[in-house]
């Protein structure tokens, strides 16, 4: 099948960016989208032109390094998909495709379709962690974890931060995100002990890296190709409320809203 | 060059607790005068800098992605060895060295291994205090399966993301030393050289990949841990940037690069479906727990697998070794799965598959439980295949996955470089002529966590280092030779693309490296490599420039460097003229076709020095003595 593509070209970050169009031809079903872009890329260097610069890396959609809007949807039509994992049998011959990148103030763009994600690792450092040193710790089996509670927490564990729910979040907000993160280490019986500080303050960090607030659309849960729920931010809101309280300071006045 | 092994004296059981206690200790106050540059994020690379932060080095991490968190351990399905024996089912740290030891086909260090058996212990419980979601019984406790190559359950897994989960928790552990300052990250930066000074590994010259700044970093030693080599195939299951080079470029500078050619070809992946195709996707082998392997019993049987009735089926594995039959180890299950191909009975376009069939699983314990343990790999396999494989068996062939080979390193994980400590999948050491599976995550993390910390707390200790400065002969013209090299690759305005390259040296290594080779294949290997290699420097386009984000221009170097890399591999091969795990000459096999070794000739490591372009690499050997375990043939009958 053949496509129409109109893909975001920009040539820096502080460059000014637009939409060109491009054919793409001889373009098969079991091909990935990327796959499809890497064909148009060859076509493109053969001819001296640049070509179209995307992050990836794994091609499996679990590393979390590729993600573009594909016709104004973060990783495209198909549900619980990264863009790497979506196959052009999604799409029909004479199909215009609209390709660009993550759109948000949080996500500057650093060329073409691909963005600077870096404040997600800076919200993890702000307290997405147990604080353990290596060596020292009790035998693994030594606290047991309910089975339904360690289901649980793998369910939001398994992020992995392309930031396609900031992409979908009308409001641009990392909530999912970081819900993620609280969730998955708040179920468990590690993560008890910095459970209120850690709410507080990566709640806090999301706010400072320009992200917006949450007001449950529920775009990013659609968007999220490992189909996190927003449950995970409803835990947050309440694992953070409960901190603010119990702080009984104002560090409410983050918002976690 | 002298290959000093270090390995301890004493007993097996004693080696490492006893090195530990005589090695040197670093004081806490003068840990902070001292610089450490790692190379990677990976497992072996975050869990190693997050813990020399925590024992107080300063700590440079770097790593060619744009997050630590996206190296590609996150890919790691299965799960994690521990010789925990919390199935009381036999298992125990020594159970679980022979098993590492024989399924490596006996080519590696049993006291390396030893230690990774020892260690492997310590590692679950760190992940656990960490908060890795690993699978829990009903009763709250640890649960495990099985993996090939063993007849115990010892495998850790989160579903099918343990890697991912194990890397969360390294990653977890590194931001949290970022955030205190004590480890600087430089993500999208791209390792391009070594900086040898006065014979010592004192830092790297990289490049900026945002802004194509190349500059130096400096320090007192250097931890490489970049991963491996497995897309010299260029179809492998590695992610699509993962290359040699940083471990390249500290070969030609003096580091001894080992048994190349111990390449390890995974018996479960999606088979490959156009030229277009940029990568191969693993089935996990945990699969194999409850999906059995078969092929028609006639060449040419063409009927859809569901009308294939059993007596019509040849289920070869189980057939051929039945006390392991579907989780033999990877090197015979991938070998048996070409031969039935090569005889005519593979499946699916081109010939070129086996099935892996769940319905007697989905019969037996049914469709959730199997959706339970596999459900994600059963998604993913779906979203390639467009085929359910809860209702038709899956479709699979063998593709490179993993390189047992890399840099040479001592029991310290030291290369030949002093200074220059290798981890990981980058370094030989643990898994001989065969890994098995489960077991790279083991000892990614036990290097980093576990070893890494006090060997380069040894080495600080005893040695005097001077201070070096950016503008240092050595680091001078290190930088200039990667300046210069960047702009050569920018001139060349040939015709020809990287991928394109690329794709046709990925063919040579498969066709005459990868899962049956021969003296005659290899020389004409070592024919057409060099030529290519000639095309690429004459005939390579590169747009753009090099002062901007080229992603063209970092594919071209990471090819360069597979081109030399290559040719090595096949030198390799060439001269080990033995049959042994992953690498198998046709040549030597036994009447019933399995892997022949040859112990009096070739139980050595093969260790390559670097002497120049153009000039044949030299052999080092440091031979293989076994005192715990007796080298027999390996039998999964
Ligand atoms: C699909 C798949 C599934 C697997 N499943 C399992 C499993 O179930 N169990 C198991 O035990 N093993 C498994 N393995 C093997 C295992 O995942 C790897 O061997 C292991 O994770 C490698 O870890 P590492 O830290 O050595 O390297 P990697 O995780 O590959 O990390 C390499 C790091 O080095 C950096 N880097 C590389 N080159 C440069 C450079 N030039 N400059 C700067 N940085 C650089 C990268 O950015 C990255 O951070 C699997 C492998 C694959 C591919
Ligand atoms: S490339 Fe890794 S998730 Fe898509």
């Amino acid at each position: 099948m053949n496509l129409t593509l109109h893909v975001w070209r920009q040539a820096g970050p502080t460059a000014e960016g637009k939409l060109v169009k491009y054919e793409a031809h001889d373009v098969e079903p079991e091909m990935s989208f990327l796959e499809m872009l890497d064909v148009v890329n060859e076509r493109l260097i053969e001819s001296g032109d640049e070509p179209i610069v995307f992050d990836h890396d794994c091609r499996e959609g679990i590393c979390g390094a590729c993600g573009v809007m594909i016709n104004g949807v973060a990783h495209g039509p198909e549900i619980g998909t990264a863009t790497c994992q979506l196959h052009m049998r999604s799409f029909r011959d004479g199909d215009v495709v609209y390709v660009e990148p993550w759109r948000s103030r949080g996500f500057p763009v650093v060329r073409d379709l691909m963005v600077d994600r870096s404040a997600l690792d800076r919200i993890i450092a702000s307290g997405g962690y147990v604080s353990v040193r290596t060596g020292g710790t009790p035998d693994g089996n030594d606290i047991p974890v309910p089975k339904v509670d360690a289901d649980m927490s793998m369910d939001a564990a398994a992020c992995i931060g392309c930031g396609a729910c900031v992409a979908a979040c009308p409001n641009g907000s990392a909530s999912l995100f970081t819900a993620a993160k609280i969730s998955h280490l708040g179920l468990l019986p590690q993560g008890q002990a910095e459970r209120d500080g850690r709410a507080l303050s990566m709640v806090a960090r999301m706010d400072e890296e320009q992200f917006g607030h949450c007001t449950f659309f529920g775009e990013c849960q659609e968007a999220c190709p490992k189909e996190i729920s927003i449950d995970t931010i409803v835990r947050m809101n309440r694992d953070f409320l409960r901190a603010s309280l119990k702080r009984g300071s104002h560090a409410g006045d983050a918002g976690a809203d | 060059m002298e290959l000093r092994s270090q390995v301890p004296e004493g007993p097996l059981e004693k080696k490492w607790d006893q090195h530990l206690f005589d090695m040197k200790l670093v004081n806490p106050a003068n840990k902070r005068k001292y610089n450490v540059i790692v190379v990677g994020s990976g497992l072996a690379g975050a869990s190693a800098a997050a813990t020399m932060s925590e024992l107080g080095y300063n700590v440079k991490c770097f790593c060619y992605q744009d997050s630590p968190r996206r190296a590609h351990s996150i890919a790691a399905q299965g799960g994690i060895n521990a010789a925990k024996n919390y199935q009381n089912d036999g298992d125990s740290v020594y159970r679980l060295f022979y098993d590492t030891v024989k399924g490596g086909d006996f080519r590696s260090r049993e006291a390396n291994v030893y230690r990774l058996a020892q260690i492997s212990v310590n590692i679950i419980d760190q992940c656990v205090a960490q908060g890795v979601p690993f699978a829990r019984e009903y009763g709250g406790l640890l649960a495990n399966r099985s993996f090939g190559g063993a007849q115990v359950s010892r495998t850790f897994y989160a579903r099918g993301q343990t890697g991912q989960q194990l890397l969360l928790g390294a990653y977890q552990a590194l931001e949290k030393e970022i955030a205190v300052g004590s480890v600087r990250m430089y993500p999208r930066t791209e390792m391009l050289d070594l900086v040898v000074v006065d014979g010592r590994a004192r830092g790297i010259v990289v490049r900026d990949l945002r802004t194509g700044a190349i500059s130096s970093h400096l320090a007192d030693a250097v931890v490489l841990a970049t991963g491996g080599y497995g897309n010299v195939f260029y179809l492998s299951t590695n992610a699509r940037g993962c290359n040699t080079t940083a471990i390249w470029r500290a070969h030609k500078r003096g580091a001894a690069f080992a048994n190349p050619c111990f390449t390890q070809i995974h018996p479960t992946c999606i088979p490959v479906s156009g030229d277009y195709q940029s990568k191969l996707t693993l089935m996990s082998e945990s699969l194999r727990n409850d999906g059995r392997v078969w092929v028609p019993r006639k060449a040419g049987d063409n009927r859809p697998p569901n009308q294939i009735p059993k007596e019509d089926r040849d289920y070869y594995l189980e057939r051929k070794y039945p006390s392991f039959g579907n989780l033999s180890p990877r090197d015979i299950s991938s070998r048996a799965a070409k031969q039935v191909c090569d005889e005519g009975r593979g499946v699916g376009p081109g010939g070129r598959g086996v099935y892996l069939d769940f319905h007697d699983a989905i019969q037996r314990l049914g469709e959730d439980k199997i959706r339970e343990r596999y459900g994600n790999l059963f998604e993913m396999y779906e979203r390639i295949t467009d085929e359910n494989p809860y209702k038709v068996p899956m479709r699979i062939y063998p593709a490179s996955h993993y390189t047992m080979g890399g840099l040479w390193v001592d029991y310290n994980l030291m290369s030949t470089i002093p200074g220059c400590f290798v981890l990981g999948e980058a370094n030989y050491s643990d898994h001989g002529a065969n890994r098995l599976g489960a077991s790279a995550l083991m000892q990614g993390l036990a290097d980093g966590y576990f070893v890494i910390p006090s060997t380069i707390s040894n080495y600080l200790a005893s040695n005097k280092l001077d201070a070096v400065t950016d503008d240092a002969d050595a680091v001078r013209s290190t930088v200039q030779d990667v300046e210069e090299r960047t702009r050569r690759l920018l001139s060349i305005n040939g015709t020809r693309t990287p991928a394109s390259l690329h794709r046709e040296l990925g063919h040579i290594m498969w066709e005459y490296c990868g899962m049956g080779r021969t003296a005659e294949g290899l020389q004409t290997a070592l024919t057409l490599i060099p030529k290519l290699r000639e095309e690429f420097w004459q005939n390579l386009r590169v747009p753009g420039s090099g002062e901007q984000l080229n992603q063209t221009l970092e594919h071209a170097g990471r090819l360069a460097d597979f081109l030399e890399l290559g040719e090595l591999m096949c030198v390799d091969a060439l001269h080990r003229e033995e049959s042994c795990g992953g690498h198998f000459r046709e040549e030597y096999q036994t009447p019933d076709g399995e892997a022949l070794r040859n112990d009096d000739d070739f139980a050595y490591v093969a260790a390559w020095e670097y002497v120049g372009e153009n000039v044949p690499p030299v052999l080092h050997k440091e031979p293989l003595t076994f005192e715990s375990v007796q080298l027999s043939q390996r039998s999964y009958k």
